[in-house]
This record gives structure tokens, sequence and C-alpha cells, in this order.
């Protein structure tokens, strides 16, 4: 068994990451080119790593599902990324950023990684702007930033309703021009099914070619996954249906030890559930809480007249509308931090208070917002500050500036105008804080495989703060892996290249091939979907926002039986020569 | 509501294909499109067919995977979204609806409804970048002050989710409106005129490698286009191209 050392270096939690670095083992540039790196996944982590170490000199086989790295689910992020420039001069600090992530995170995270994350923010945003990352920017030229849960400061630097696909396509543009001179081999269409370790080392890894059916066979030095989540064992999440946590459970498999699977982050702010036929659910990003009101009716009569349709929110007066999060904490108001806000969402919901048919939803009010930023543009302006058609229609624009993306996003799923009527909103699977447990250098408790990005568990303790997602996947990636990667692969330097006819390689191939094998001659009688679904019930009712010893007890006995029935009654229809996306879907949930 | 479907359906790359009719009923109009799909395939499936094959991941409109010619139009009828974001309340009960892959030299298929894109990414590595490497002590992010006008064209440009419906509506299969977007973010920033001259010669003769048409200046591109990508993006392009010509 291996025992857990954190390898946190010594020395005040300011100084240890510079001291880190001054002491760990360097690989001389020429030796850097006789050395190979595999990374999964493309996504921030994925993607930034992979561009950083092949900046460096080293050999980096980069690998995704997708037909692009670009549609990497990173590119899914809405609302911003924090960085503690304090540009908008409110006090904020290295110090602050690293405390309010702490605080955020129930005091559940790993300190030393979280003070290096907060001090290497800033060098993330320069790097993001010199690649030709369009940030939002102010009339005077410089950086705009907002405000998100959780903090008192505006930190976060965003680009409209899409500040993950910018800071993806930059991480992808440094990946390209890599892959342009040849230091990146891209391996698109290809998922890894298996992690081979030579003599307790992560060497390489078997992954299938999604188009030919083709399992191959890649060596490496060291291995880095940057994968993602496992929000998608709940089946119905704000991930990508791609994002299926594969690879990370093969390594767990394989003895990497995961640690703080109970952290998942429910989501506050989710499109409700319409209806059986949903496979993913849409997130409405936190920035909208800077300008969204939350609330439910005050009384019970009321929210039931809207739930059965006699009722319009906009009917209601101020004083029949309960803005919850305002009455019980004053102080951050909309803004309370993720888990706070969805607990709340349920707690009013289970009184009775929920707003749609389901009873599962609250609103998310911007008429306070059109009217404040329409008066604000009318004086600008020199216009009639009470004329309340024209006030409506210059805060109208100022919001559709704002979240234009988000409210079109809404309106095409739901049907309704979140301009005229509240948006609905409730909690939903979101993000997993918890993951592959990793030590100060981000290495997995197999030698020589790293773990970055969500697909780790060591930032963001049991509670993420909104904005900090991306912020971590782009430090380990560029900023912190392929510095603490050369610790490790400077006893590599005379390895030479790893033969991939090893005995090792041999035995995780054939175990992949049987294993495809008995999917595909299982011949069952139900679908892949229909088994997830059941999984997906199973996590949601017991393992969910609340639970109790009874449900996780019932929930461990229920899907042990359910995986038995999976492999006994499973159908995968087609052939495992080509392409067959149910034989991808099986081949995840093994 | 009940519909019949029309799909292109093909074994692979090497095989010839055809349009096969489907019926299927009781489609929900709060289903999107690609619910329906779902839906479809779970029939097939449990009627021991193979599902069809299409390109999807994010289905919220961003990553840039689905990419469905449905009744002739990338996308489908709706504008400014993705097939993922299409709804079937956009349909009628009783309606046939075609559903084919994207079609284009530069996109060959690979079974069914799914395109081999990767054509794209080529003409990404050729330029697509800044060439600026990773370093804790890259200048301040605000030492450049960048006119906000020319940041919020960058950002519309750069809002491009590569899908290639552009490519998949125009007569010509051209990619100009893909190529001008980022040849246009990097043109209007400050940070990525050091290398303007390059970039666009080298993406150009990407492009014309890879077998995109040319531009007729039909303007299909813009108006399938689910991110709004401006027209103005190739004229933009068109003069960095000149320009850099000129220089040699």
């Amino acid at each position: 068994m291996a025992t857990l050392d954190s390898k946190t270096p010594e020395g005040h939690i300011s100084q240890k990451w510079t001291n880190h670095k001054n002491k760990i083992n360097l690989v001389n540039p020429a030796n850097k080119r006789n050395i190979d790196v595999i990374v999964v996944g493309t996504g921030l982590a994925g993607g930034s790593a992979a561009a950083t170490l092949a900046e460096l000199g080293y050999n980096v086989k980069a690998f995704c599902f997708q037909d692009s790295p670009r549609r990497a689910h990173s590119i899914a992020a809405q609302g911003g990324i924090n960085a503690a420039k304090n540009y908008q001069g409110d006090g904020d600090s290295t110090h602050r950023l690293f405390y309010d992530t702490v605080k955020g995170g129930d005091y559940r995270s790993r300190e030393s990684n979280v003070y290096r994350l907060a001090e290497v923010s800033t060098n993330i945003i320069d790097q993001c702007v010199a690649q030709g990352v369009p940030f939002a920017r102010e009339y005077g030229g410089l950086l705009d930033n907002r405000s998100f849960g959780g903090v008192l400061v505006s930190r976060t630097f965003y680009a409209k309703g899409q500040t993950g696909q910018q800071l993806l396509l930059g991480a992808y543009s440094a990946m390209n021009r890599q892959i342009g001179r040849g230091k990146i081999k891209m391996y698109n269409r290809h998922e890894m099914l298996d992690l081979v370790i030579v003599d307790g080392k992560a060497r390489g890894i078997i992954a299938r070619n999604l188009v030919t059916g083709a399992i191959e066979r890649h060596s490496a030095h060291a291995v880095v996954l940057g994968t993602g989540g496992y929000g998608n064992v709940f089946y119905l999440s704000t991930n990508a249906m791609g994002s299926n946590v594969t690879a990370a459970w093969k390594i767990h498999k394989k003895g990497a030890y995961f640690a703080n699977p109970c952290y998942t982050q429910i989501h506050p702010t989710c499109i409700p559930v319409s209806g059986d036929h949903q496979s993913k659910l849409t997130l409405m990003s936190e920035s909208l809480r800077n300008d969204g009101r939350i609330w439910v009716p005050a009384k019970l009569e009321d929210a039931k007249a809207i739930r059965e349709g006699k009722l319009k929110p906009t009917d209601l007066k101020e004083e029949d509308r309960d803005y919850y999060l305002e009455r019980r904490y004053p102080s951050f108001g909309n803004l309370v931090p993720r888990d706070v806000a969805s607990r709340a969402a349920k707690e009013r919901c289970d009184a009775g208070f929920g707003v749609n048919k389901t009873g599962e939803a609250v609103y998310l009010d911007f008429a306070a917002a059109i009217q404040r930023y329409g008066k604000e543009q009318a004086r600008v302006k020199h216009l009639d500050e009470n004329d309340a058609q024209l006030v409506k229609k210059l805060g109208t624009e100022v919001v559709a500036n704002k979240y234009g993306n988000l409210f079109q996003m809404y309106e095409k799923i739901v049907d309704q105008n979140p301009y005229e009527t509240p948006m609905m909103i409730y909690p939903a699977v979101h993000y997993t804080m918890g993951g592959i447990w990793v030590d100060y250098n981000l290495m997995t408790t197999i030698e020589g495989c790293y773990a970055i990005g969500e697909a780790n568990f060591s930032d963001h303790g049991a509670n993420r703060l909104g904005a900090s997602a991306l912020m971590q996947g782009l430090a380990d990636g560029y900023f912190v892996l392929p510095y603490t990667i050369g610790h490790y692969l400077a006893n590599d330097i005379r390895t030479g290249k790893i033969s991939t006819d090893l005995p090792e390689f041999e035995k995780a191939e054939n175990n992949v091939r049987s294993q495809i094998e008995h999917l595909m001659n299982s011949k069952g009688s139900k679908t892949v979907d229909h088994f997830h679904k059941r999984l997906g019930k199973i996590m949601w009712d017991k393992v969910g926002m609340a639970r109790n010893e009874k449900g996780l007890n019932e929930a461990i006995t229920e899907i042990a039986a359910l995986r038995d029935e999976f492999y006994s009654d499973v159908r995968v229809p087609g052939t495992a020569n080509g392409l067959n996306q149910e034989l991808e879907k099986a081949t995840t949930c093994c | 509501m009940n519909l019949t479907l029309k799909i292109w359906r093909q074994t692979d790359a090497d095989t010839k294909g055809k349009i096969v009719d489907y019926k299927i009923n009781d489609v929900s109009p709060d289903m999107s499109f690609l619910d329906m799909l779902d839906m479809l395939n779970e029939q097939l499936n449990n009627k021991g067919e193979e599902p069809v094959a299409f390109d999807h991941d994010c289905r919220e409109g961003i990553c840039g995977s689905c990419s469905l010619q449905i009744n002739g139009e990338p996308h489908g009828p709706d504008r400014y979204i993705t097939t993922c974001q299409l709804h079937m309340r956009t349909f009628k009960d009783g309606d046939t609806i075609f559903i084919e892959p994207f079609r284009a030299k530069a996109f060959p298929v690979i079974k069914d409804l799914v395109v081999d894109r990767s054509s794209f990414d080529r003409v990404q590595h050729a330029g697509g970048f800044i060439s600026v490497n990773t370093s804790g002590n890259t200048i301040d992010a605000n030492a450049i002050p960048v006119k906000k006008h020319d940041a919020d064209k960058a950002f519309d440009a750069a809002t491009c989710i590569g899908c290639g419906a552009c490519v998949a509506a125009c007569k010509n299969a051209s990619a100009m409106l893909f190529v001008s977007a980022k040849v246009s973010q990097f043109a209007l920033l400050p940070q990525g005129r050091v290398e303007a001259t390059d970039r666009v010669m080298n993406m150009v003769r990407q492009m014309d490698e890879e077998g995109f048409g040319n531009c007729t200046n039909t303007g299909a591109c813009e108006i399938e286009c689910p991110k709004g990508i401006s027209l103005e993006n190739i004229a933009r392009m068109n003069r960095e191209y000149l320009s850099a010509s000129l220089k040699g």
C-alpha cells in the first residue's frame, strides 16, 4: 500500500513554491529532446501542459477523444477566470485570493497548492493576453473585471459569457504552434483505455482509435492526465456527453488513489430538468448573480398558483416575494458561494415554494438590474430617466451586452424571454472537486503518472468558487506541471525510448481487447444508456445534494447489482472494427 | 408529434452511402434535435439495428462538434444556433426532415453523419497562433492598452466554434469565413500584428491545399454561421493578404 506523502516543501507558505522551484532537478534542453511525455486530454489543463512541455523541448504525444483538441469541455466554461491582479484597487492580493479560495472550499483544500495557485494567477492573465485572448476591456483600453460568488472584490477577468472558449482557444493556438513544429504529435479521436506500468512507473497507455477501431500502444517516460471530472456518473450534469472519466478511472484501477469523491459541486444556476428525454443540463453562468436577484414567492399559495399556471411571476408584488439569499446572507446577498446557494434553493423548493411544474425551480430575476442600468444610461445620455419605456430599453441593452449569449441560450431551450419574465433555475451537477490524489508536484500515487486540472483533487476543497476552475486548469498546465515534471524526468535522461514490445504493454493491450470482446459478445437486451440513466438516478437520489447513511448504503448495494446486470445484459450493436459510438459509451463503463 | 426522417447512412469512408427513411413517433416539442436522434437511436438499438452515428459533445452550442445538414441547411432552419440547440418545436407534426452530413471535399465522411474536419486543424497549425512561449515574466497584461472597439471586434471574430457550417453552406465549399475569423482576431490586436504577414500567407496557402473552394461573396456562410461571424472578416483577410503579398 502506498503511503500518502504530499511532499509539501518546508518554509512559510508564501515561500514554498519559490524555494521548491529553486531546489528541484532540471533537465537540460538537449536531454529534453530524448524524453517523451503523453498528455491525455486537451482542455485547459491538458492543452496548456502539452503546449508548454513542447515549448520546453519534450516530445509530446497528446490525446483527445473529440475530433479536435479545440472541442474539450473547458470550452463551455462561461463566466471568467480569477487572478489577484488588483487592477480595480479594491484590496485584492495573492493572500486574499488564497484565503478566499481556501475559505470557499470549507478549509478542505491543500493550502500549499492553493497559495501557489494564487501566486501564478497573475501570470496566467499576462500569458493569455500575450497569446491574443480577447478579454473584455474598458473604454480606456485596459482590462475589465467582474465579481463572483463568495468574494468581496472584483478579480474576475472575462470574455462575455465565453471565457472558457477564449482561454481554451488560446491554449489550442499554443498547441497548434507546436503541432506545426512537430513537437506535439496529436492523436484526435482516440480514447485512452488503460495505463501501462513498467517496474512501478507509468510508461505508456493503451488507446483505441475511434475511427478505425485499432487498439494502439503508446509509450512515454511520463503520463499526464488532464481528463476532467466524474460529474457524468450522475447521468444528468452540465458536463459534455463525452466527459466520461474513463482515463481517471483506469488509472485508479491501476492503483492511483482517489481523494474526496464526495465533493461534487452542485451548481445553483442551471436550467431546470424538463423531461425524461434529456441527456444533459445547461448551466447559466454564475456571473448572472452579479445582476440577477434570486427569489421564490413568499406565500405557499402563490407558489402553488404559479406552478399551476394561474399566476405569473411578474404579477407578484415586491412584498410577496422572498429574496431568500439577500434575506439570509445580507453581506454576500445573491453572490454567496455555490454550495450555499444550492442548498438554499433546495431548502425553499423542498418547503413547497418551487416555481415550475416539477416544483424544482427558483427565479433569477433581472428586472431590477434592467431598471438600474436603464436609469444610469438615461442620465449618461441626458435623456428622461422617468420615461419607463426608454429606461427599460436602455437597461435591456446593457444587460444584453453583458449576458446576451446566455439569455439567447436560455430562450432557445426554455422558450421564454428572460428579458420579460424571470429565468427559472435549479441546482445541477457541474464540477467535481474530488479526484485523483496528487502530491505537491501533481504526481499521483503511481510514479510518473500525473493528474492536472479538474482531474486532481487538491485545490478546491469541499466547494469550488466561481472562476477558479479555469484558473486551476491553466495554472497546472502552464506554470506548475512543466516545472515539477522535470524533477522526475531528470532521472530518465539515460533511459532511452520505452519499447512498446515490453510484456507489460502486451498484457494491458490483451486486457483491453478481452474487455471489448466481452462487450461485443454480451448481446444482452439493454442499451448502455439504459444502464447509465439508472446509475444516474441512484446517484442523484442517494448520493446527491442530501445524503445519509441509509441512502448511501442502499446506493452501494444497488450499484453493485447494476454493475453485474450491465456485464451480463448490455447490448452493443455493430462491430469493434471502426467507428462505433455505442461501443465507445460501453467501454467507458468498464 | 410524429415525423419522417430521411437520414444519410454510410458504413465507412469507402462505401457508397444512401438516404434511409425512418418513422419516429411521440416526439416532444421540448426535445432538442439531438435528444430526438437519441430517441431514434434507442429505438434502432432495441430493434437490433445499428444506431445513426453523429458527432456531438457539449450539447450547449459551444464545442462545435455537431454538424448536421438539416433540410439542406447547416444546423437546420433556426438562426444563430447549432444543431444541439435546435428544438423540435421548430417543426410541425407530420413533417419530413432530411438529415445529411456536412458536404465538402475537405470534409470526407467517416460514417453516417460524421465527417472528418481535421483540415480545419491543419489550417490552424499553419499560422493560427501568436508565437509566444509560456513564461512567468511576459509583460503585464495592462501594459498595452487595446481600444475597446478593436478588442470587441477581435472577440467577435474569436467566437468561431470551428463547426464547418460556413463550408457546408457555401456552394464553393470555401473556408474563407473560418480562416478569416482567426486572421482577423489576431490582425486586430497589437499582440498579433508582429506576425500578421506570415500568418495570413501561411493560413491561406494551407486552406487552398486542403481543397476548400474560393469565395464568391454570396454570403451564405454568414447567414448560416451559428455564431454570427461577419463577412467583414473576409474583407479584412483579403486586405491582409493583399498587403502581405505586396510586402513579399
